[in-house]
C-alpha cells in the first residue's frame, strides 16, 4: 500500500540559509512517526515545508497521492493535514469553544463537538474562557483537539509535550493512542525521548538537515548508543 | 523600521575606493553644473530647486538616516518662511539673520514636535506628526503675523552682509547656492559623524542600541531637531527668494511632496534627494501652464514608486549594473 | 430663557448636538481605520477619500440615475467597497510583506490621485446634497429644537458601529477576522483562505468610509476636500484611542466629537485643534492610547 505521506529529497531555504538538505521519509497510513534530533538541525522546518508554510523549498511531497507542490498554504488543510505548531497557536481574542470551533471541517470522520468534550473534559468546563487564559497543558490539549473536529487524515505536531508537566504528558500519550486506534496517521516531532517511544511505531533520526536513520520501535534499545551519541542525551 | 531603509545605498563612508573616486568625480560635476546654471535656466527656477533640494535632503536626515518618517516637515519649512519673512520684513533684519531666525525658530518647533511625537514608533510616529502639524497649520491660519489667506507678501531680500545687493539675481543665486552646499556638508558632516553612527544603529535595531546604553530617545530627538532646522533654512531661504510665505508652505500637502521626492530620488541615499527634488519642482513647473492637475500625478508617481521604485533614482542607480561595477555595493 | 454655565441651554443643546454628529463620523471613520488596520496593518490614508466617495456616489447616483438617497445608503459603500477590494487585491497585497509605512505612503498616494481627480472633474467647491424628504424638518423637544436628519445620523451610525462591532466580536466571519489579526500563518494553515479575508476586510473598511460619506452629504457640502480636512482628525482620534479595540475606536470617536463641540461652546477659536492638544495630553500621560493595548 503507498505510504499516506512520501517527501523526497525535500530541500528548503529560510532566505539565504540552506536549511534542509535533501530529506527522504515515508509516513504509512495509522502509523505514528517521531522525527528526533537534536535542536536546530531542521525538525520544525521539515514539518512546516510539509505543510507549506515555508515556500522556499524543492522536492517531492506527495501526500494521499497527490503532489502537493503547487498547493498553496490556505489548501492544505482542505488535503487532509492538520498542523498543531510548537508554540501552539491558541488565539487570545477568542474563546476555548471559539478557537475549538475556529479551523474549518474539511473532510468527513472528524470528532463531533460532543465527542471533543468527552475526551477532553476540562475544555467544556472552561469553553466560555478566553484561549490564553489556559494552562500550557490545557492549550496544548486545545491545539489538538481543534484539529480533530476538521476530520484531517494527518495529524501533524511539532513538540506537543514540551514544557509540559508529567501528568499532562501523560494525557497527551493517552490522547495519542486513542487518536491511533481511530485510525489516525500522526507525525511528531519530539525531544521527548521517553514519550515518544511509548507511542511512536517508527522513527527519523535527523541531523544536519537531513535524515540519518530510521527504524521501527521495535529496534530501539539497540539503538540507545548511536541515539545518545546523536542526540547528546 | 530597518526594512524601510534596507533598500537604499551602503553609507557613503564603507564604499570602496573605486566608488568614492567616482562620487568624488559626480561631486565635481554637480558642482561645475550648479555653479555654471544660471547662464542657461531661469535662475529663480533654479533657486527654487536648490530651496527644495536642501529641504529634501534635510528631511531624508530622518527617514533614511534615523527611519523615522515624518508626515509634518512643513511645519518646519513654511514656519521658518513665516518666521524670517516676519523679522526681515516687519524688522528690518538682514537676511543672514533673517534665515538664522528661520532656522532656529524650526528648531525650536521641531523640539516640540518631536518631544511628543518619539513617544511613539512607526506609523503612530507619522500619525502624530501629521496631527501636529496641522495644528501649525490652524494657529497660521489664525494667527495674526501670518496675515492668514494672504501670506506676508513683498518681503524684501536686503543686502548680504550689509553690502551684497540680493535684488540682483545673479548674486541672490549664487547666495542660495552657497548656503545650500553649506546646508549638504553639515548633513554629510553630521551622517559620518559619531552621533550619526548612532543614528544608523538605532535604525538597523533599535533594542540592540537600546541594549547598549545608548538613550535613544535622545538621539532621535536630537536627529529630529537637526533635521527640523535644516528644513528651517531651506524655508527661510524660500522666503527670500520668493519674497512671500503662505500658507501653502506649511499645508500637509507640502509635507506629502517632500517625502516624494525624498522616496524618488532615494531614500537613505545623500544626493538623491536633489535629484527627486529637481524631478518634482521640473514636473509641477511644466504642469502649472498645462491644464493638467498635479496632484493627481504626484498621487499616481507615489503609487508607482511605492509598488515598484522603491529604491528611487539614486538608490536604482547603485543597485544597477553600472553602479556596482563603479563600486557602489548595495545592501539586499 | 434658561442658563448653563453661563450660555443659553438652546445653544449649549445645540452645539453638544453638533458635536455628538462630529463625533458619529470620527467613529465610523476611525473604526473603519482600526478594522483594516487591525488585520492588515495598513494605516489607510485614502480612508478619508473613499469617504467623499461615498458623498459624491450618492450626488452622482442620484443626478444621473434618479437613485434616492436610501438606496445610495445601500449602493454608494458597495460600489466604494468593491473599488476598494479591487485595489487590495491588485497593489496593495502586494506590500505586506514590507514596512508599514509603505502601506500609508501608497495609501496616501492613492487619496492625492483620488482627490486630484474630483477636484478636476468638480472643482473644489461644495455641492449639495439635499435632506431627503423622509427625515426634512425638526421637531422640537423643548429643551431644543432637534432637526430630524440629525437625530437620524446619530441613530444610524451608532447602529453601524454596533453592527460591525457584533460582525466581529460574535460571527464565525469576525473570528476568523480576529484570529487572522494573532496569527495569519496559523489560520491559513487551518484551511481559511486569508488572503481573500483580508481584500474583504479592506472593502469593508472603504464600505464603511463610504457610508459615513453618504450619510455626510446632506449635512456637510458635498466637495473633494472633504475627506482630506477629516482624515486628519480621524487620525489623532485613533492616536488618542488607540488601535487595539474596535469599542476603543468608537467610544473615542464620540468621546472627542463631543469634546470638540463643547469646546466650540466656551473656546470657540481653539474648536479645530482641540483634538490635537488632546491628542498631545494623551501622549503624554498615556502613550499607547486611551484604550491602546500595544505601546
Amino acid at each position: 500500500m503507498a505510504p499516506l505521506l512520501q517527501v523526497s529529497n525535500l530541500n528548503a531555504w529560510y532566505g539565504e540559509s540552506h536549511v534542509l538538505h535533501g530529506v527522504d521519509m515515508t509516513v504509512g497510513e495509522g502509523e505514528t512517526i517521531t522525527i528526533l534530533g537534536r535542536n536546530g538541525v531542521g525538525k520544525t522546518t521539515t514539518l512546516r515545508t510539509i505543510v507549506g508554510i515555508i515556500r522556499e523549498r524543492k522536492g517531492e511531497i506527495r501526500f494521499a497521492g497527490k503532489d502537493m507542490a503547487n498547493v498553496p498554504l490556505h489548501r492544505t488543510a482542505h488535503n487532509g493535514i492538520g498542523f498543531v505548531p510548537e508554540e501552539r497557536g491558541i488565539f487570545s481574542t477568542l474563546t476555548v469553544e471559539e478557537n475549538l470551533m475556529l479551523p474549518p471541517v474539511v473532510a468527513e470522520g472528524g470528532m463531533s463537538l460532543e465527542e471533543i468534550y468527552e475526551l477532553f473534559p476540562n475544555l467544556l468546563e472552561r469553553r466560555a474562557s478566553p484561549g490564553t487564559k489556559l494552562s500550557g497543558g490545557e492549550q496544548q490539549m486545545l491545539a489538538i483537539a481543534r484539529i480533530l473536529r476538521t476530520g484531517v487524515k494527518l495529524l501533524i505536531l511539532d513538540e506537543p509535550t514540551e514544557g509540559l508537566a508529567p501528568v499532562i504528558v501523560q494525557r497527551i500519550g493517552e490522547v495519542l493512542k486513542t487518536l491511533k486506534d481511530r485510525g489516525m496517521t500522526v507525525l511528531l516531532v519530539e525531544q521527548n525521548f521517553r514519550f515518544a517511544s511509548r507511542v511512536a511505531d517508527r522513527f527519523y533520526l535527523m541531523d544536519h538537515g537531513r535524515m540519518v536513520a530510521d527504524f521501527p520501535v521495535g529496534e530501539l534499545p539497540g539503538k540507545m548508543d548511536m541515539l545518545h551519541k546523536v542526540l547528546g542525551v | 523600521m530597518s526594512e524601510m531603509t534596507q533598500t537604499a545605498a551602503k553609507p557613503r563612508i564603507e564604499r570602496s575606493a573605486t566608488a568614492s573616486r567616482t562620487y568624488m568625480i559626480f561631486v565635481i560635476i554637480g558642482l561645475a553644473v550648479l555653479i555654471l546654471a544660471p547662464m542657461f535656466f531661469y535662475p529663480i527656477f533654479l533657486m527654487k530647486l536648490l530651496c527644495f533640494a536642501l529641504f529634501a535632503c534635510a528631511f531624508n536626515l530622518l527617514l533614511g538616516y534615523t527611519g523615522l518618517l515624518s508626515f509634518g516637515h512643513a511645519t518646519f519649512f513654511g514656519g521658518a518662511a513665516y518666521f524670517t519673512a516676519h523679522v526681515v520684513k516687519e524688522w528690518g533684519f538682514p537676511p543672514e539673520l533673517g534665515i538664522l531666525t528661520g532656522v532656529v525658530g524650526a528648531a525650536m518647533l521641531g523640539l516640540i514636535m518631536g518631544f511628543f511625537a518619539i513617544r511613539r514608533q512607526g506609523i503612530y510616529f507619522a500619525m502624530i506628526t501629521l496631527a501636529l502639524s496641522q495644528m501649525f497649520f490652524f494657529f497660521c491660519l489664525q494667527a495674526e503675523f501670518t496675515e492668514g489667506e494672504d501670506g506676508i507678501q513683498s518681503v524684501p531680500r536686503g543686502h548680504l552682509f550689509g553690502f551684497i545687493d540680493l535684488n540682483i539675481s545673479t548674486n541672490m543665486y549664487y547666495f542660495v547656492l552657497g548656503v545650500f552646499l553649506i546646508g549638504m556638508v553639515i548633513i554629510w558632516r553630521f551622517i559620518n559623524s559619531p552621533f550619526g553612527m548612532i543614528l544608523r544603529s538605532i535604525r538597523e535595531n533599535e533594542p540592540r542600541a537600546i541594549s547598549l546604553g545608548y538613550s535613544v530617545a535622545r538621539y532621535k530627538l536630537g536627529a529630529f531637531v537637526m533635521s527640523a532646522a535644516l528644513a528651517g533654512l531651506a524655508g527661510g531661504l524660500k522666503a527670500l527668494v520668493f519674497q512671500f510665505a503662505t500658507l501653502t508652505d506649511v499645508a500637509w500637502q507640502m509635507s506629502g511632496e517632500v517625502i516624494l521626492m525624498t522616496l524618488l530620488g532615494g531614500i537613505g541615499t545623500l544626493i538623491g534627494p536633489i535629484f527627486g527634488a529637481g524631478l518634482v519642482v521640473t514636473l509641477q513647473n511644466y504642469l502649472a501652464t498645462s491644464q493638467f492637475p498635479v496632484t493627481i500625478v504626484t498621487g499616481v508617481i507615489f503609487m508607482v514608486c511605492v509598488l515598484v521604485f522603491r529604491r528611487g533614482i539614486i538608490g536604482e542607480f547603485y543597485a544597477s549594473r553600472l553602479g556596482r561595477k563603479l563600486g557602489f555595493e548595495h545592501r539586499r | 430663557m434658561t442658563m448653563i454655565f453661563g450660555i443659553p441651554l438652546q445653544a449649549f443643546l445645540g452645539q453638544l448636538l453638533i458635536g455628538l454628529i462630529n463625533g458619529s463620523f470620527y467613529a465610523l471613520l476611525s473604526l473603519g481605520l482600526a478594522v483594516i488596520f487591525g488585520l492588515l496593518r495598513v494605516i489607510n490614508f485614502a480612508h478619508g477619500a473613499q469617504y467623499m466617495l461615498g458623498a459624491f456616489a450618492a450626488m452622482l447616483m442620484l443626478e444621473y440615475f434618479g437613485i434616492n438617497y436610501w438606496v445610495a445608503l445601500i449602493l454608494g459603500p458597495i460600489v466604494v467597497g468593491l473599488f476598494g477590494a479591487i485595489i487590495e487585491r491588485t497593489m496593495l497585497s502586494r506590500l505586506y510583506d514590507l514596512d508599514p509605512l509603505y502601506g500609508l505612503l501608497f495609501t496616501f498616494g492613492l487619496a492625492l490621485t483620488i482627490e486630484g481627480t474630483f477636484r478636476y472633474l468638480y472643482g473644489a467647491a461644495g455641492q449639495p446634497y439635499s435632506v431627503p424628504a423622509q427625515l426634512a424638518g425638526g421637531t422640537n423637544l423643548g429643551f431644543m429644537f432637534l432637526p430630524i436628519y440629525r437625530g437620524w445620523v446619530v441613530v444610524v451610525s451608532l447602529v453601524a458601529c454596533i453592527g460591525t462591532w457584533l460582525l466581529i466580536e460574535k460571527t464565525k466571519l469576525g473570528a476568523y477576522l480576529r484570529a487572522a489579526t494573532e496569527n495569519p500563518v496559523l489560520v491559513q494553515a487551518f484551511g481559511v483562505n486569508v488572503p481573500v479575508l483580508l481584500t474583504l476586510t479592506y472593502g469593508l473598511g472603504a464600505a464603511l468610509a463610504a457610508f459615513a460619506g453618504v450619510l455626510a452629504a446632506p449635512i456637510y457640502q458635498v466637495s473633494p476636500l472633504m475627506g482630506s480636512n477629516i482624515i486628519i482628525v480621524v487620525f489623532a482620534v485613533v492616536v488618542v484611542g488607540g488601535m487595539g479595540s474596535i469599542m476603543g475606536a468608537i467610544l473615542t470617536g464620540y468621546m472627542l466629537g463631543i469634546a470638540e463641540g463643547l469646546t466650540k461652546v466656551f473656546y470657540p477659536e481653539a474648536s479645530n485643534i482641540v483634538i490635537f492638544v488632546i491628542m498631545a495630553i494623551v501622549l503624554l500621560l498615556r502613550p499607547a492610547g486611551l484604550f491602546g493595548r500595544d505601546a
